[in-house]
């Protein structure tokens, strides 16, 4: 007997993000701010970390916001509303640390504002005063500003082109913020590599402790395999037993960036292959080659 | 069928066993279908007729699950097979994989009276016959008793759980097995290799443990979905047995470890046989990046796999790195014979010092250090102990650790009363597998650190039973 992972409601939040609500009411019960969890798609499917962006305990649900890109994304695009996701394990990873700080800023650069949003929500139940700074390249990528913004005692919105909210990234935003004096506790930032290594480098300066949650390789997610392993403070850590959450300053990003590309040609072959089949479907799959 | 049975005329020993029928050494390092092809229903009977069937059955003591292995030798000898796969069931729900993985030469065959003068029956390659008939002739529909009302969660489906879970459903009670990923089996399917062990094999045993009445959660992370309290207390199981494997891949500390291209063997083996890799190109989504030359680091049946499975994704060269020598190797003979034959190259005292890595953080290469051996340790094994300045590199694009694993700490950190050793190990009575916690029993790696497919099996035996009486006290 299989609880039925059925796909209760799909929009497409921004070009080639979608945000699905899924049912799964055991995971909805159990899941805190920060956990992930892994899905495949289909038989044949690889295993892939997804963010819990929301859980909805009452509901029996929780959402997921995925960017299409890779194979598994891109396909996972297709599924429609009662489609059912064949497997999907979790809650997976440890808790974010929530706990009454003072003020905290809580940093989403691109899909990153997906996994921001309950560790504020849980920042703010937890007494906490919540500034975030959320941003994107543009400002269609931008999403959840809403969400965000219900969410935070103060919102500051980036886009690197300047489309949209302050021109800039998120650490220029954050930057702004400490130099005008605002004092922050604790600082969470979630989004791509050279963004969080910006947050984390701004803070340093200043001692701030921050956090970030990291999205290496991942087979099992239980610590089996080992994939996802990582540097912190010099000690070789597994993120899904250890983590996703650690501290920023003790990261090597350099061994995290080496390590995520490990497959990146081969992802972006079969990625390819996948957008070619949803663009053109009569050509039927194509065979990949190594 | 008489007790009574006709002297047997005397006749000719065959002082060795039935050679088992090998793909090719040449033609298989080339692909995944199974190495040794079984007996043929003659060289079973011609085998089983090896056996003497003498009185004192030290077999049977052999056994971690005590197999009437007498018996069942004796029906394959009279071509009763049917009969000889229902003993085996017996004692033993998965007797198709216990005659694959079981290291017999260490248990039943090493006891074997035969075996003081002659080979010992060919006892696993019997069992693996037996179990391979009655797959193919159809399985018996097994007997359960009726419902105790009842229930037991198992945490994990390899060898342990699928025994203890059969055990128990046998017995009357209703038996739920959570596996933390999407297909049970546990290390069956995601350690052992398809050369080694088919998973269409392993599929039919699970099959066969789930017609006795067995449910398998998939997908069920216990410590995170459900805290082992809350399996008792919310969701009403009666007691929990934990044999989770060890399941936390060891390194070694050295530079280097974490460049791109190294892999803990559960990693490796993983992608290939779980994720199924090897099909990559045709159909399956997840890859696995294995260079021209690969080294395994490590002397046990899991290295063997590990380097065995890289020449079969294309590997032109393969190097066992091995600190020990030879005759220290914890793998089996058979298994080393095996890697041997296909060619693996073995550099035994030999232990690497760092891994090295080109300007994109990939492994390059392995700087290693020759050993000699020194005086015993405490395992009884002679100590290796480096030679200074025998420093040396072999070039590598794909390095595997396969040194072992140490205890995953989802179920302790989320159980605090649960008693575990300084290595995080759950301490158990040896006796039942009873651990500190009334109701909570456990088995198999994550009791014993590293240990075989059996004694997992023989420890879900012994817990099942301790577990039936635990159940019935006071009914």
């Amino acid at each position: 007997m299989q609880t039925e992972h059925t796909i209760v409601s799909k929009r497409a939040i921004a070009p080639d993000v979608k945000e699905y609500v899924v049912r799964a009411p055991v995971v909805a019960r159990k899941a805190k701010a920060g956990q992930f969890v892994i899905v495949r798609i289909d038989e044949e499917g690889e295993r892939i970390p997804l963010t819990i962006a929301n859980a909805d305990a009452g509901a029996g649900t929780i959402t997921l916001v995925v960017q299409e890109v890779g194979k598994t994304t891109i396909e996972m695009g297709r599924l429609e509303e009662g489609d059912a996701i064949l497997d999907l394990i979790g809650p997976l990873g440890r808790p974010s640390h929530v706990e009454k700080f003072g003020t905290v800023c809580m940093i989403g650069g691109g899909i990153g504002i997906a996994p921001i949003y309950p560790i504020a929500v849980a920042m703010r139940e937890a007494g906490n005063r919540v500034i975030s700074i959320i941003g994107a390249r543009t400002k269609a990528l931008l999403f959840w500003e809403d969400e965000m913004r219900a969410a935070s005692d103060e919102l500051y919105v980036t886009t690197d082109d300047g489309s949209y909210g302050v021109k800039g990234f998120v650490s220029q935003e954050l930057e702004r913020l400490i130099r005008e004096g605002r004092e922050l506790n604790s600082v969470t930032a979630i989004g791509p590599v050279p963004m969080m290594r910006a947050v984390v480098e701004t803070t340093r300066l200043h001692t701030i402790p921050t956090v970030v949650s990291l999205n290496p390789i991942m087979v099992d997610g239980t610590g089996m395999c080992g994939g996802c392993r990582v540097t912190v403070g010099g000690e070789t850590k597994f993120t899904c037993v250890d983590g996703p959450e650690f501290d920023g300053h003790g990261v090597d990003f350099d061994e995290l960036v080496q390590r995520q590309s490990f497959y990146k040609d081969l992802e972006a072959e079969a990625a390819e292959g996948c957008r070619l089949a949803r663009e053109h479907p009569e050509a039927g799959p194509k065979k990949r080659t190594r | 069928m008489t007790e009574q049975r006709e002297k047997k005329p005397r006749r000719e020993m065959k002082p060795t066993k039935e050679p088992m029928p090998r793909q090719d050494p040449k033609a298989r390092a080339r692909n995944f279908n199974e190495v040794a092809l079984g007996y043929t229903e003659a060289q079973a009977v011609g085998e089983a007729q090896r056996c003497l069937q003498c009185k004192k059955k030290p077999c049977i003591a052999g056994c971690p699950v005590e197999i009437d292995i007498p018996e069942f030798i004796r029906l394959v000898a009279e071509r009763d097979f049917r009969g000889a796969a229902r003993t085996l069931k017996e004692k033993n729900c998965l007797p198709a994989i216990c005659g694959r993985v079981c290291p017999q030469e260490e248990q039943c065959e090493a006891v074997c009276v035969l075996g003081k003068k002659y080979e010992p029956v060919a006892i696993g390659r019997l069992e693996r016959f037996c179990a391979d008939w009655e797959l193919e002739h159809g399985v018996e529909a097994p007997k359960t008793a009726a419902p105790t009302g009842k229930s037991v969660a198992v945490v994990g489906s390899g060898p342990g759980g699928l025994t203890v879970a059969g055990d128990l459903a046998k017995l009357g009670h209703r038996v739920v097995i959570f596996e933390a990923l999407h297909k049970p089996g546990g290390v069956l399917v995601y350690g052992i290799p398809e050369f080694r062990l088919p998973k269409a094999i392993v599929a039919r045993e699970v099959e066969y443990v789930k017609s006795l009445g067995v449910e398998v959660r998939v997908d069920h992370v216990i410590g995170r979905i459900y805290t082992i309290e809350e399996l008792m207390k919310e969701e009403g199981f009666d007691a929990v047995f934990i044999c989770t494997g060890a399941g936390l891949p060891y390194f070694m500390n050295i530079p280097g470890e974490n460049l791109a291209g190294v892999y803990s063997a559960n990693e490796f083996l993983t992608r290939s046989n779980l994720m199924k890799a090897y099909d990559y190109e045709r159909h399956h989504a997840t890859p696995l990046r294995v260079g021209r030359r690969v080294v395994v680091v490590g002397g046990g049946n899991v290295a063997m796999d590990a380097a065995r499975t890289s020449l079969r994704l294309g590997a032109a060269e393969v190097y066992n790195v091995y600190r020990r020598s030879r005759v220290e190797m914890p793998a089996r003979d058979e298994e080393i014979e095996n890697a041997e034959d296909e060619g693996i190259i073995f550099k035994l005292l030999t232990n690497p010092v760092r891994i090295l890595g080109d300007e994109r953080g990939r492994v390059a290469g392995v700087e290693c250090i020759r050993m000699e051996l020194g005086e015993p340790d405490d395992s009884g094994r002679r100590r290796p102990v480096p030679i200074e300045g025998s420093e040396f590199t072999i070039e590598c694009e794909t390095l595997v650790m396969a040194i072992g694993n140490g205890a995953n700490p989802l179920i302790s950190q989320t159980t605090p009363d649960l008693a575990v050793n300084r290595w995080g190990y759950i301490v158990v009575d040896e006796a039942t597998g009873a651990t500190n916690i009334p109701g909570v029993y456990a088995g198999g790696d994550i009791v014993r650190g590293a240990a075989t497919v059996i004694l997992a099996m023989g420890d879900g035996r012994t817990s099942a039973r301790a577990i039936h009486e635990y159940l019935m006290k006071g009914n």
